[in-house]
């Protein structure tokens, strides 16, 4: 069934080279995709980004390191809470800063909170690129409650600018554990209706089992991680692997898939967002009394040093390596985004495969454009 | 002489009219109760700003798409770009030829009571008796031709040409794998619609429709109690003729962008948006009278339904084909889509041997009971 590159050209030489993107339903944002096709079989897959390249990294290194924070908010804009959280905790950890637990539980739910409404946005993508139309808008139907959430305790829906050094810029406001309560009281609910439209159709079944498959140990090969490599039947995740932040006091799984297709990475997502759901009652259920920000200084100055901080973003590992000279703008932040790094595997995963899978597979990475080009 | 003008010009085209407009009519509203529909299942409301609960949406938006600028690609063959939309419509009206609504006498009551009206036709009591009872005038229907059957078969693989045509004149990638896929889907699924259909067929003994509703009266029952396993292929080959979710491959936006209507814009898009929809009811006409009795009640003919008589053929036709499109638009709103190899493999691995084996077994049990 699969046509390698080099038979193709032999047995037939024309080949339909096609530009899907960067003008593209279902290229999730600005990526641009050159196939080359045989009928529809793809033979070869080139991915061309840089369309959405604004220099972040290069901006932080002209900014205090309080107002770097933004930008990241602007990077992974699906789940702008978890970017700006593993950025504080490398600086925090740099300049020894103490967080109040209270802080530490909240920040841990709010970025559950950001994991489920990114995972809800993974899902209604993919499922829509499929043809699965009602499944997107319950999606945003679930979505858009997060958001008020985040509206609520942050003044902002999207680029939220969650956090602060040392903590919080302020505590809940009334009414919100409440309503956080009963959005996790309703949420199983509402995962069983998308479960029930797609997890035993036959079509949506047909459509992602056996495609874009990758075995653990390849995916290992090419630096992939979160539910990509989980879908692959490796079972790493940061929050347990090298726990922060307070994850360790919390009780959850990690789900893990068998086959590294296309439907496990489903399995795994749907998964992901009920233990997401599990860490949110815990920290509703425990949530210490207390201040929520530590003492910060004014001016964040670390010493001179260098200090890698990984947290385990939706999309998989996100890095921040900061490095520091002494003054109050960082040296050089590298991030390592998730997406770009599994967008690599895209052209070993299409190959061979039809140009309907080829959306299929994109959607299964996951990936967000403002990531990948930075 | 006025008789014979009556009863095969004058009568027929007002007909044609009456159908022509209802519709152009019916395939705007469809629109619309698509877009409440989906929109209801997706806990949306729809359209809600034109009119009351949007109800003058597609007015405003057939006045829209005539205000666009007609635009042809630069590098498109013009010609066949122009025509293409129409070569997909027509056939899609044309079905309508030959689909009875109603029984062979439903206008009966109605010409001889209108025919009194026209003091300057100078008609006797007994002309329009005669011109009341003759079939071509009252009947429910256009015409009814001896091989409607095969006329609605062939006329309908037309408008697919349409389709490839449009694909392959807009000179550019998307439309043209687009017209690639509808191409083969249409003809593999139409291998397997037309043996649904000899099931029926066999069975009812004639290729005029009318006679194969009337066939149903006479023996009872309706052909979908019959015919089950043909009636499911025809239905789903009609999904896959029609280009509706889960086989709305040719158009199938998140992949192929809008498919083989990605360069057409304005009218002429619209064009391709309305032989859609119109293509819609036909197939569910088509399936109405093959397998649902027609203007039937159901269980025709016996007693103990009786009292359902006092509604009138046409609208137990009406009633039947909306409940088709419901289901049409109720698959859009639930099933994902297939992929291009697994509908081909569908089509000719599965519903052309099942819908060959319904021919044979039907064919055996005929010659050996009956």
């Amino acid at each position: 069934m699969k046509t390698t590159v080099e038979e193709s050209t032999v047995l037939d030489a024309k080949v339909l080279e096609l530009n899907m993107g960067p003008q593209h339903p279902s290229t999730h944002g600005v990526l641009r995709v050159k196939l080359k096709l045989d009928g529809e079989r793809v033979l070869d897959a080139e991915c061309i980004i840089g369309y959405l390249h604004r220099g972040v990294e290069k901006i932080s290194e002209n900014r205090s390191y309080i107002k770097c924070v933004p930008y990241y908010d602007r990077t992974d804009y699906i789940a702008a809470v978890s970017n700006v959280y593993g950025y504080l905790l490398g600086v925090e950890a740099m300049m020894q800063i103490e967080v109040p637990k209270r802080a530490q539980y909240i920040r841990i739910m709010m970025t559950e909170f950001s994991r489920i409404s990114s995972h809800l946005l993974w899902l209604a993508t993919h499922a829509i690129d499929i043809g699965a139309m009602t499944v997107f808008l319950y999606c945003f139907r679930e979505r858009e409650e997060i958001l008020k959430l985040f509206e609520a305790l942050f003044g902002a829906r999207l680029t939220t600018h969650a956090f602060r050094v040392g903590g919080l810029w302020k505590d809940l406001p009334a009414g919100f554990e409440e309503a956080a309560r009963k959005f996790i009281d309703e949420f199983p609910e509402r995962v069983d209706e998308y479960e029930q439209l797609l997890t035993k159709n036959r079509i949506w079944m047909a459509r992602t089992q056996g495609i874009g498959v990758i075995s653990g140990k390849e995916a290992i090969e090419w630096g992939l991680t979160g539910p990509v490599l989980r879908g692959s039947g490796m079972k790493h995740d940061v929050r347990k692997d090298r726990p922060y932040g307070g994850y360790e006091e919390f009780d959850f799984d990690v789900p893990v898939g068998e086959n590294g297709d296309t439907y496990d990475r489903y399995l795994v997502r749907l998964e992901e967002m009920h233990q997401s759901r599990r860490i949110i009652q815990q920290v509703l259920d425990r949530l210490p009394d207390g201040p929520v920000r530590g003492k910060a200084p004014k001016i964040v100055k670390p010493p001179v040093g260098e200090y890698y901080s990984g947290i385990d973003g939706p999309r998989g590992e996100l890095g921040y390596y900061i490095v520091s000279d002494g003054s109050a703008q960082p040296f050089r932040v590298r991030i390592r985004p998730p997406t770009f790094i599994s967008l690599q595997v895209l052209r070993r995963l299409v190959r061979g495969h039809l140009m309907a899978d080829v959306i299929a597979i994109i959607g299964t990475l996951d990936i967000v454009l403002g990531e990948v080009d930075r | 002489m006025i008789e014979i003008l009556l009863i095969y010009a004058i009568i027929p085209l007002i007909k044609i009219a009456v159908i022509v407009l209802f519709l152009s009519g019916a395939i705007a509203y469809l629109t619309l109760l698509e877009r409440k529909l989906i929109a209801h299942i997706q806990v949306r409301l729809g359209p809600m700003r034109v009119g009351w609960h949007g109800l003058l949406q597609p007015i405003a938006d057939g006045l829209k798409f005539l205000l666009k600028e007609d635009i042809v690609p630069a590098k498109a063959d013009a010609l066949i770009f122009t025509i293409a939309p129409a070569i997909s419509l027509l056939p899609a009206f044309l079905v309508f030829a030959v689909v009875p609504f109603g029984p062979p006498d439903m206008l009966k009551d109605f010409l001889s009571w209108i025919l009194g009206w026209f003091p300057f036709l100078n008609l006797d009591p007994e002309t329009i008796a005669r011109i009341a009872e003759n079939s071509i005038a009252s009947g429910g229907y256009v015409t009814d031709i001896n091989i409607a059957v095969l006329f609605v078969l062939s006329v309908s693989s037309v408008g697919i040409l349409g389709i490839i045509l449009g694909g392959w004149a807009s000179n550019s990638k998307f439309p043209l794998l687009g017209a690639l896929r509808s191409s083969a889907q249409m003809v593999s699924y139409e291998v397997a619609l037309g043996f649904a259909i000899i099931g029926v067929l066999l069975v009812a003994g004639s290729l005029s429709l009318v006679e194969i509703v009337q066939n149903q009266q006479q023996e009872q029952i309706w052909y979908v109690f019959v015919q089950p396993v043909a009636f499911v292929l025809f239905f789903i080959c009609g999904l896959a003729e029609t280009n509706r979710l889960p086989f709305d491959l040719p158009e199938a936006e998140t992949e192929l962008v809008g498919g083989f209507h990605t360069e057409y814009s304005g009218f002429r898009f619209s064009l391709f948006f309305l032989a859609e929809y119109a293509n819609m009811i036909a197939v569910s006409a088509i399936g109405v009278i093959l397998f649902l009795g027609g203007w039937l009640r159901p269980f025709p003919n016996s007693d103990w339904l009786s009292f359902l008589d006092f509604i009138p053929g046409v609208l137990w036709f009406l009633g039947k084909v909306f409940m088709f499109l419901y289901i049409f638009i109720w698959l859009r709103g639930t099933l994902p889509r297939f992929r291009f190899d697994q509908l081909m493999q569908y089509g000719w691995k599965i519903f052309l041997p099942v819908a060959l084996g319904n021919v044979v077994v039907t064919a055996a049990v005929l010659l050996a009971f009956l």
